[in-house]
């Protein structure tokens, strides 16, 4: 056993082993510290919880999309997180001449589905022209290709919507009926927390059955699974790969619309890019490919980005870790891409891969 | 003829309003007006006229090679009536300009066209219409469309003498305009300032001189004189071509010297920038040209370099020591490599669009400690090293763009040399082989921790390196320049350029690096341009401009570079 197991050393995997027992143990002296101080009390945290599980709903959305795509082309398509900034930016325009009429304040929740269908229209459209321009042409092209116009699509989405709309932040304006705040066992929580969580976990329910259920879903999942014995039973494959990225672009328009009622800070071309990464972050967590795997990954994404850096950074006496959450968030990205890349549940893609 | 046309109706309107939406998607990004202002030929056709017509030229273009086996005056026809049908998109804009924008000014409104789509002006309209009304001016841009359908049809039914002259001529008083500032700048060092007169007017060609331009490089076109150098070229003995390149290799060289004192400051500066990518691209070309792993955060070795050569030499309050510029740059370079090592470890085990996303993570997660606070008292956070000297040589500070251009050159230089040698050597043969396939190489005994690890480490050195001689050029780093658009710069200039080519590398940079420095306008466009450009290279030339494998057959028809020499001087 043990003269197999030297036989078999590597350097390689002894440096790897050394550093995700460093990283653990960075981890649990964080934790250690922070929570042995008291730094925060449990109001705090449930707070922190909550922003991250609605942030995480969004995350969980965009990461549906680019889990859909890798399921069936085995591809990232990069320019995901700026079909979501597509779908945002174009309804913000909507969603303030909402406010100036008045419409919103009388009618909030028939305007927010107008600007979500206003939203999801784009993204849905343009994901579609991105896959019939960008990678459609490229099937069976070595993998390195279709990355790289995927690449230049997301460049192309940016600085296109920087030229239509111009360069400047747009935040969307307040609802009134979504501000305030919800009291849950004894908590405060923003209303408008609670709203696109529910909403976000209603989409995904709804995709959940789209693909378990539906006849296209099950076309879906059969291409996924084989693209040319698919075709063999009568599928049209280029049809349900179209009809692919439309849920997904579908999804991330929506998630576009959340993420601006419930962040002050505003949409602009370039907003998609970080997002995105997170998102692809959450789809790996959950084993790309794999639908529900993209959800509970979004949301433990979202809540590990918001309590993450009080949690464990400070604990390791890291001043001013507010700015370092987004560095969390990719750490977490490379972590779980090297020490687990088929994710917490996904098994399933990782024989076909290799 | 008309029985035809009706026949072959659908393709007209097919490709006239793919057209019209190029057209449309030009206009409204705001290209068109961005660029309306930069005249070419007097003040009547601006570089905005060339985008505006883009459309309407391809779709004719597009048009007549469809329909070739039809006689060359249906072919017009068919190009006429497209350049026509492209104009119908924006004629309807027009009208909605004219409705939404123009007369709904000065009302109170709740929705306003304007401050969605920023660039529907009313002088858009005045562009658009050549200022003579809506109606008689739409009419005349649906006809001028229908010229210029007209004019994409040439390019495939002229007899190919003509046709290479007419497009020889194009392109040279097109180009003349474009470049008018910096080849006036040229011929004020070089000839005199009254030469500059008679050809450019207000930073344009002036309208007789493009003239005689365009007569006399149609001669020379039409007459072939390009065709009868190159083929009494190949007609020479071995000798005396090898005298001729030697020739044209010294040329080259003094070109490349005297080349910043002719073109003036602001053009030494961007062909500091221009030798700058070059290092790094040739650098990226060895990770992913080479040994094909996709390294899409390989601004953070760009990154340590510049800070390492802060630290080091800054006289300001961050400076670690007194090290002059020269004696920094190996340690700049070997934190390049450390780093190299260090990130390019854990990624071993990628391959493909995971190795990609992981280093762009790295990427940004060595950006936003760069930002943030903790790591500011080693480098200054959001606020940057400051104060880092000029290189000095023999007493005498490198503080003038030129003399930093000789240093670039001699960098991107050594930068190729080393490339060339390791190419040709087991450990590039070694690169190759794991690009092709991973598996089959480690079965014939490649160590690929090896091969990967080096590939890794010597990419990132040649990053440092220009990363190094970027900060003491600038002599203040921010984190802001090191984003995810350097990486983005570096590989769109390797793929233009061809991947695994080192002379693709130089051609990608000028392409990419040089006419966006060149052309300050295009600063808004430009990562517009490069995601386009990304997707059309992949699509329909792949392999990049200056492809590796036709290399040598580029080098046996003559067609001399610089980088070329470079390379046969060595093997």
């Amino acid at each position: 056993m043990l003269k197999r197991y030297i036989e078999r050393f590597s350097w390689v995997d002894f440096l790897l082993k050394l550093f995700q027992v460093l990283a653990l143990a960075a981890i649990v002296i964080g934790i250690f510290n922070t929570l042995s101080v008291a730094r925060y009390s449990s109001d705090q945290w449930v707070t922190l919880i909550f922003a991250g599980l609605a942030q995480g709903s969004i995350y969980a959305l965009i990461a549906l999309g680019y889990t859909l795509v890798y399921g069936i082309l085995l591809m990232i398509n990069f320019a995901h997180g700026d079909v979501y900034m597509a779908g945002a930016f174009t309804s913000v325009f909507l969603a303030d001449s909402f406010a100036l009429s008045g419409f919103l304040a009388s009618h909030p929740v028939l305007a927010i589905l107008i600007l979500l269908l206003v939203a999801v229209t784009v993204s849905m459209v343009l994901n579609v022209i991105v896959e019939r321009v960008a990678y459609r042409p490229l099937r069976g092209a070595p993998r390195l290709v279709p990355l790289i116009t995927a690449i230049g699509a997301s460049f192309t989405i940016e600085y296109t919507f920087r030229g239509l709309y111009g360069a400047e932040f747009h935040a969307y304006p307040t609802v009134p009926a979504l501000s305030g705040i919800i009291n849950i066992a004894g908590y405060e929580i923003p209303r408008v927390q609670i709203v696109v969580l529910v909403a976000a976990v209603v989409l995904m329910l709804g995709l959940y059955f789209f693909v378990e259920r539906t006849k296209i879903g099950k076309a879906m999942r059969a291409v996924s699974e084989d693209k040319e014995v698919a075709r063999l039973m009568g599928i049209n494959v280029d049809k349900v790969i179209m009809i692919t990225f439309a849920v997904g672009g579908a999804l991330a328009g929506a998630a576009g619309v959340f993420n601006g009622l419930f962040r002050p800070q505003g949409v602009f071309f370039f907003m998609g890019f970080i997002p995105g990464i997170k998102a692809f972050t959450a789809a790996v967590l959950g084993g790309i490919g794999n639908v529900p795997g993209a959800m509970v990954g979004g949301l433990f994404l979202g809540v590990f980005e918001a309590v993450g850096p009080n949690l464990i950074l400070e604990g390791l006496g890291i001043p001013a870790v507010n700015q370092l959450r987004d560095a969390f968030a990719f750490t977490l990205l490379v972590i779980i891409l090297i020490f687990r890349p088929q994710g917490i549940f996904g098994e399933r893609l990782a024989e076909k891969k290799a | 003829m008309i029985k035809t046309l009706q026949e072959n109706f659908r393709i007209i309107l097919r490709y006239g309003l793919l057209g019209s939406v190029i057209a449309l998607y030009l206009t409204t990004i705001g290209i068109v007006e961005t660029f309306a202002q930069r005249n070419l030929v007097g003040t009547s056709v601006s570089l905005g006229h060339v985008f505006l017509v883009f459309g309407a030229v391809g779709a004719g273009f597009l048009v007549t090679r469809a329909m070739k086996e039809h006689s060359a005056s249906i072919a017009a026809a068919a190009s006429f009536i497209t350049g026509m049908i492209t104009s119908i998109l924006l004629i309807i804009l027009t009208l909605v300009i004219q409705v939404f924008v123009i007369q709904a000014a000065g009302q109170e409104r709740v929705f306003e066209l304007r401050s969605m789509f920023v660039n529907l002006s009313p002088s858009l309209v005045e562009f658009l219409t050549f200022g003579q009304g809506l109606v008689l001016g739409n009419l005349l841009f649906a006809l001028f469309s229908g010229l210029m359908g007209l004019i994409g049809s040439s390019f495939v039914l002229l007899p190919e003498n003509w046709r290479r002259a007419w497009i020889n001529s194009l392109i040279w008083v097109l180009g003349l305009g474009l470049f008018s500032e910096n080849v006036a700048q040229i011929v004020r060092e070089l000839f005199s300032s009254s030469l500059n007169k008679v050809l450019f007017t207000n930073k344009a060609l002036n309208p007789v001189a493009a003239i005689v331009i365009f007569v006399i490089t149609f001669a020379i076109g039409y007459f072939g004189i390009n065709k009868k150098t190159r083929a009494k070229w190949e007609q020479m003995p071995e000798s005396r071509r090898k005298r001729g390149r030697t020739v044209l290799i010294v040329l080259s060289v003094v070109f490349l010297l005297v080349l910043p004192w002719t073109v003036g400051l602001f053009l030494s500066q961007a062909l500091f920038i221009i030798g700058l990518y070059v290092m790094m691209g040739l650098g990226l070309n060895i990770v992913v040209g080479y040994a094909g792993l996709l390294d899409l955060g390989y601004v953070a070795f760009f990154a340590f370099g510049a800070y390492t050569m802060g630290i080091l030499t800054s006289t300001g309050p961050l400076g670690r020591s007194d090290l002059t510029f020269w004696t920094a740059l190996p340690f700049a370079v070997l934190v390049g490599v450390i780093w190299g090592l260090l990130l390019g470890f854990p990624v071993l085990r990628m391959r493909g669009d995971y190795l990609a996303i992981v280093t762009l993570g790295f990427g940004e997660i060595i950006r936003i400690l760069a930002l943030s606070n903790w790591l500011a008292p080693l480098e200054g956070g959001a606020q940057g090293v400051l104060h880092i000297p000029h290189p000095k040589i023999f007493g005498f500070a490198m503080d003038s763009p030129q003399s930093m251009y000789y240093l670039v050159v001699l960098g991107a230089v050594l930068a190729a040399f080393v490339t060339i040698r390791l190419r040709d050597s087991r450990l590039g043969r070694q690169w190759m082989a794991m690009r092709e396939d991973e598996d089959v190489a480690e079965a014939m005994g490649i160590n690929l921790v090896q091969t990967k690890l080096l590939a890794f480490a010597i990419g990132a050195a040649f990053s440092a390196m220009s990363g190094a001689i970027f900060a003491a050029r600038l002599g203040n780093i921010f984190p802001h320049s090191f984003n995810i658009l350097i990486s983005i710069n570096a590989l769109s200039l390797i793929i233009v350029g061809g991947m695994g080519s080192i002379p693709g590398v130089v051609v990608g940079a000028l392409i990419l690096v040089g006419l966006p420095e060149m052309l300050r306008e295009f600063a808004e466009y430009r990562l517009l341009m490069y995601g386009i450009l990304l997707i059309v290279m992949m699509l329909v030339k792949p392999e990049g401009f200056l492809p590796e494998a036709t290399r040598k057959r580029e080098l046996r028809s003559g067609k001399e570079q610089f980088s070329d020499q470079v390379a046969r001087s060595e093997s």
